[in-house]
């Protein structure tokens, strides 16, 4: 009887301390730690690509690939992306039907804050893109939205992240557990399989970043928003974040969501708070 | 040979009914069943760009009268909203494993 009491309290006592041992590394797992998901992000590049300057990992397919990187140097004395800066400068400084215009909506006028974009607005509980923002300031003033997926928004881009150029991305997350949620919301988008080719964006952009896909070098995720928007020669045109997302989708043979929806704010949200202290490149040029 | 004869007639009557071509019903039914898969799956935002072009292939081989071909694309449709469906359910704790930590 002694000895059945004794097995049975070593057991209870062994199931305890194996419990007391575990649930605090499971706690901790389910615990959203930007900082520390930033900092694993970044180091995990850092230590993929430990010959890519920190600084370049933002300028995509080209801090993979040597020839490819020259050649973007070259078409960077006249860069593709120039019609939509010229149009998106006017466009900004042009008033609306009001009077007022874009600079009216921002802090500093519009200029030089691309870096704070997008911020968790804590009075609505969800994130506000740059793009958002943009279509809502033209209907507070009476303005039609535009598109989130063609050139009049991506010049508008354009010109306000050629403003910010060098300057680190500069993501905050507020102490609001909705803000936490978004990024981890944003974070799962981000490493969820879809489409019925299976893919995540990680799997392109985390697992195989300067391997090639078909005719193209596959740009890494770390800092792959800081040169949003993007001229794109496969597109002819100008590329809005957006766009980009919905074609991401596409390609995956997966149905795009609608452009700003709830997924696409948070995972902008999450891959900008990742890449905080990496200079912003847009607009960018991309093959 | 006259047995051999025979059970040749027996097999050729056991499948015929397999062979038989589909009608507008069998049609209804396969679409309807591939329809109520790929509205799960868009509820999980979670659609395939495929399975709306399969399901877009069997509306119009049904509209051309061709029930044969309107219901293997209906089938095929409802398999990739189902397998759509699992990736979905499945994704929900399978991301983390591709996480960076």
């Amino acid at each position: 009887m002694k000895a059945r009491t004794a097995l049975l309290l070593g057991s209870v006592s062994a199931a305890l301390v194996a419990f007391a041992l575990t649930s605090p590394r499971v706690v901790a797992a389910d615990k959203v730690d930007p900082v520390a998901d930033a900092k694993a992000f970044q180091n995990f590049f850092f230590q993929k690509f430990p010959n890519v300057k920190r600084e370049d990992f933002v300028n995509g397919p080209y801090s993979m690939n040597a020839d490819m990187k020259r050649q973007w140097q070259e078409k960077e004395e006249f860069p593709p992306y120039e019609f939509a800066l010229d149009a998106g400068k006017e466009m900004f400084s042009t008033p609306f039907k009001n009077g007022k215009s874009y600079a009216d909506c921002f802090p500093n006028g519009g200029i030089g804050i691309r870096q704070n974009y997008p911020y968790f607005d804590t009075g609505e509980g969800k994130v506000v893109t740059l793009e958002l923002a943009l279509n809502r300031c033209r209907e507070a003033n009476g303005e039609a939205p535009y598109s989130y997926v063609k050139d009049e928004m991506a010049s508008l881009t354009a010109y306000m992240a050629f403003t910010s150029r060098g300057k680190p991305m500069d993501i905050r997350i507020p102490d609001d557990p909705r803000a936490l949620e978004a990024f981890e919301n944003g974070k799962r988008y981000f490493y969820t399989r879809r489409g019925q080719l299976n893919f995540s964006c990680a799997s392109c952009h985390v697992q195989s970043p300067g391997e090639r896909i078909r005719a193209e070098i596959l740009a890494p995720a770390l800092g792959i928003l800081n040169a949003m928007p993007i001229y794109r020669s496969e597109w002819s045109g100008m590329g809005t974040t957006s766009r980009r997302f919905v074609t991401c989708n596409s390609q995956t043979r997966a149905v795009p969501l609608e452009p700003q929806a709830d997924e696409y704010r948070d995972v902008e949200y999450f891959l900008s708070y990742v890449a905080n202290g990496l200079p912003i490149s847009g607009p960018g040029a991309r093959p | 040979m006259k047995r051999s004869l025979a059970l040749a007639m027996l097999l050729t009557l056991g499948l015929a009914p397999a062979a038989r071509a589909a009608n507008e019903a069998d049609y209804k039914a396969a679409y309807a069943a591939a329809e109520a898969a790929s509205k799960e799956a868009a509820g999980m935002r979670n659609q395939w760009t495929v399975t709306v072009s399969s399901l877009a292939a069997a509306k119009k081989a049904a509209d051309a009268g061709d029930f044969d071909r309107a219901v293997a694309a209906s089938k095929e449709a409802e398999a990739l909203a189902k397998a759509s469906i699992f990736q979905a359910a499945s994704e929900k704790e399978a991301w983390k494993a591709m996480e960076i930590r």
